[in-house]
């Protein structure tokens, strides 16, 4: 086990690295910078600002530099906040950005899950075919539509929901989360029917019926676990993937995230701001891979003594 | 009253190309403490047929359009769904054919063994588990109370064939329904599991449906006998009357099928001819693998000898049949021979030249002389490639035809292993499985080898299918004057056809002998022991034989 994980940390090494290389040219080399505004600066000003920030260093002394303080857990200080650390604002953005990412999660596996099993017992029925078109819908439909979409229906017409903000009024987390929840609750949907339909097709599914078990035993206890292995693969990647692609969501619902500090700096040129969230956000992927990796192998009871042996 | 009585059993299933009767109005009836076979082909429905009286076909496309089972007096086909679910696995349980797809590979098979006593029984699961240890242990199961809480995967074929067995019989059903239980098992297993079934029905008065396209392992189990073909029963009766007494021409062609005694000594004169030179010879073949299943950052790899030190000759013109159960290494030396795998030491030298020496560009024309039919035809033909492609392929690519010649060639050749001219452009999903096979023998012959290897080429075949292939191939044996090694577990297949038979175990050689005296007089104790376990087709005869290996099971 003990080795399974380090084998793959080992492997994200160069993965990572190839991240921030490709990150730290690329924004470089996109045209302005961090201090270029529109109304004219002094030059002398300028200069001790890229001294201050050592931008007149040439470029491989700054991405070496960079790395050594990567090294060392620091992501740098931000060029657009000064006296405030990238480390900083991502500690102050990311619990704001986590549970929103958690909420749409469970959103996201709670409906995504019900409607696949559901959809996969009787296939190529109704049962079938509306809640997978619902899904085929909520997968093209993107988020900056969906969000105003349901503010227009839930907030302004019905008044059930506030439109906006973050735990300011009670009931202002729901809107986002469904929001942010529901492209991925339709993949998930797709991903349990499928898994569930080639499961509920095998020999031994036809066996536990033949034991005389209710039909929710068989569902449930032997369809369910093999069923969603497919699922559970993708779960990592999705849970990185909603903190990462918050910002919209953020913005429309003015919530003071991540995503938000993420997109902004994206405008701003802050280097290091967008160098330390695309990195941050990189090893987040990356360790949610690994752990639904071993989610996976250790729920099939065929690979899980590989994981032991490996330890 | 008899336990179960059927009639006018009729399920129909509806596909894109209409409706299909799988099962055509059959009846048949069974009482406690007898065994009914069903016999037929592949397709016959008699799987079906049984599965419809729990309702446990794929509904739809399936469907029960009408008849009546009763069981004990209760219409199966009428009750609701809940008062099934109380028969089935209760009342009525099933074994069925496929250990290895049959149990959920993520459940213990404790667990799985102890749910229908949970679910039909009201007691508790510690019970449950005591029972369901001891079910394990009447099964053959050693140390059961360990075993209980592995998974399948970590069982063997037979052993978990017994485990469905035990998770069959622990509710103690009074039917017991047996798909084709040995069809996927090694003969010496097979031998183990019917005697195993039949002490049960013994000792608990059960009665038993016994489904099954061997009549060879029908004569020994069953008091009565249905045949089946094309969704209808075309005959049935006490056993010794299908066998004895045969009225239908179906029955008659099945029982024809069955390839019985040794081959004529008359097909080729020269093998017995041993101061030849030897077409292939031998010499302490080794094949090993590595283990490496626990990923590249485990290096305490296990080796396993598939291939352990084999020395064999096989002359020009001869049919030598490689025996052995699966695992002992019977394909792999036919895939060392040709080269498929990486050979760990030894020689295989063939015509004068050692072929473990040979780069493969110097290979390339060696290949030309020795070519292979797979198992399965299903998986061995490409199935993006006409007939026609299949079958020029090896001929363009050896240089053998042109492609103003090739079409005349491909169709000569199609001609030769009996397939009509006109299908030259279909695909393999076109063809049955048998016709599949005469492709493939037809690919293997193409090149004009001077070896081929058969892997197995009738096992996945029905017994009428395989009694015509291994005409095809012993007539192409002759017109070619080719000389073969022919591989299978059925040593019945192997004594029909072969002249020599080489007995492998566990990696290593452990008899060879001309097929009368091997027959005749088996040296080797694992070569007793499989011709012991190979069940005739003869009632009379087969009794008696499984008498004597039930009786230490019933007694102990």
């Amino acid at each position: 086990m003990f080795r399974f994980i380090l084998s793959r940390l080992l492997q994200a090494i160069p993965v990572l690295l190839v991240v921030i290389t490709a990150t730290f040219f690329l924004v470089r080399a996109a045209p302005g910078g961090p201090f270029s505004a529109e109304k004219a600066v002094p030059p002398e000003i300028i200069k001790a600002l890229e001294a201050r920030y050592h931008l007149d260093q040439p470029m491989w002394q700054q991405y070496f530099g960079y790395l050594n303080d990567l090294v060392h857990g620091e992501f740098g200080p931000s060029f657009r906040y000064p006296g405030r650390t990238v480390n900083e604002l991502i500690a102050g953005g990311l619990p704001i950005t986590a549970e929103l990412a958690l909420y749409a999660m469970l959103v996201a596996i709670i409906i995504g899950v019900c409607a696949g099993v559901f959809a996969a017992l009787k296939p190529n029925t109704p049962q079938d075919y509306i809640p997978m078109s619902a899904a085929m819908l909520g997968i093209c439909m993107p988020s900056f539509l969906m969000g105003p979409l349901l503010v227009l229906v839930f907030g302004i017409w019905f008044e059930w929901v506030p439109v906006s903000g973050w735990g300011d009024l009670p009931g202002d987390k729901i809107l986002p989360a469904i929001t942010l929840g529901s492209g991925y609750a339709a993949f998930l949907a797709r991903l349990s029917r499928g898994g569930m339909l080639e499961v509920m097709s095998q020999d031994y599914i036809r066996t536990a019926r033949a034991k005389g078990l209710p039909e929710w035993v068989v569902v449930l206890k032997h369809g369910l676990r093999g069923g969603l292995i497919p699922v559970i693969a993708f779960l990592g990647p999705a849970f990185a993937g909603l903190l990462s692609g918050s910002f919209v969501v953020e913005t429309i619902f003015q919530i003071p995230g991540l995503g938000r500090f993420y997109v902004q700096a994206a405008f701003n040129r802050d280097y290091t701001m967008i160098l330390g969230t695309t990195v941050f956000f990189a090893t987040l992927i990356v360790l949610f891979n690994l752990l639904s990796d071993i989610i996976a192998v250790w729920i099939n009871p065929k690979l899980r003594h590989q994981l032991r042996e490996g330890s | 009253m008899p336990l179960l009585e059927v009639d006018n059993l009729t399920t129909h299933f509806h596909t894109r190309e209409g409706v299909v009767k799988a099962v055509d109005g059959i009846s048949f009836s069974v009482d406690r403490g007898e065994t009914l076979a069903i016999v037929g082909e592949s397709g016959s429905g008699k799987s079906v047929a049984c599965y419809s009286l729990l309702k446990l076909i794929p509904q739809p496309p399936g469907k029960i359009v009408a008849g009546r089972a009763l069981f004990e007096g209760r219409d199966l086909l009428q009750t609701d769904n809940k008062t099934l679910q109380q028969i089935r696995g209760n009342d009525i349980a099933i074994i069925f054919q496929d250990p290895m797809t049959c149990l959920n590979p993520y459940l213990t098979v404790g667990e799985q063994l102890i749910e229908p006593l949970i679910y039909h029984r009201n007691i508790s699961r510690k019970e449950a588990t005591q029972r369901a240890i001891e079910i394990l242990g009447e099964v053959g199961i050693v140390e059961p109370e360990k075993r209980i809480n592995s998974y399948p995967h970590e069982f063997s074929g037979g052993m978990r064939q017994r485990v469905m067995i035990g998770m069959a019989l622990i509710a103690e059903p009074k039917l017991l329904i047996c798909d084709e239980p040995t069809t996927a098992l090694d003969v010496t297993i097979q031998a183990q599991i019917l005697g195993l079934v039949k002490a049960l029905q013994l000792k608990r008065n059960i009665a038993v449906i016994f489904i099954s396209h061997d009549l060879a392992v029908v004569a020994g189990v069953a008091d009565k006998v249905a045949v089946m073909k094309d969704g209808l029963i075309v005959e049935q009766g006490p056993v010794d009357d299908i066998f004895y007494n045969t009225q239908h021409d179906y029955t008659k062609k099945l029982l024809a099928s069955i390839p019985e005694g040794a081959k004529p000594e008359t097909s080729n004169p020269d093998a017995s001819n041993i101061e030849n030179t030897p077409l292939l010879a031998i010499n302490g073949l080794k094949t090993h693998f590595h283990d490496y299943s626990g990923g590249w950052l485990k290096r305490n790899q296990k080796v396993i000898k598939a291939v352990d030190d084999v020395s064999l000759k096989i002359q020009q013109g001869e049919i030598l049949g490689l025996v052995g159960e699966s695992g002992s290494g019977k394909s792999t030396l036919g895939r060392s021979i040709l080269q498929l795998v990486p050979v760990t030491s030894g020689s295989v030298i063939f015509d004068g030249t050692d072929l473990t020496s040979l780069s493969p560009a110097q290979m390339k024309p060696m290949r030309r002389r020795m070519q292979m039919i797979f198992q399965d035809p299903y998986a061995s033909l490409n199935p993006r490639m006409t007939v026609f492609d299949t079958l020029a392929e090896p001929l363009l690519y050896h240089g053998l035809a042109t492609r103003k010649t090739v079409t005349e060639q491909v169709l000569a050749l199609m001609d030769d292993v009996g397939l009509a001219r006109s299908a030259i452009r279909k695909y393999p999903h076109e063809f049955s499985g048998g016709q599949r096979q005469r492709i493939a023998v037809g690919r293997a012959v193409s090149t004009k080898p001077e070896l081929v290897i058969a892997d197995e080429p009738v096992s996945a075949l029905d017994v009428t299918i395989q009694a015509q292939i291994l005409d095809l191939i012993l007539t192409l044996i002759d017109k070619h004057n080719l000389t073969m090694l022919f591989i299978s577990h059925d040593l019945s297949v192997v004594r029909y056809i072969a002249d020599r038979i080489a007995v492998m175990h566990h990696g290593k050689l452990v008899e060879t002998g001309s097929t009368e005296s091997l027959f005749a007089a088996p040296q080797h104790e694992y070569t007793k022991k499989l011709l012991a376990a190979i069940p005739v087709a003869d009632p009379a005869r087969e009794r008696e034989r499984q008498a004597a290996l039930i009786e230490p099971i019933i007694n102990s």
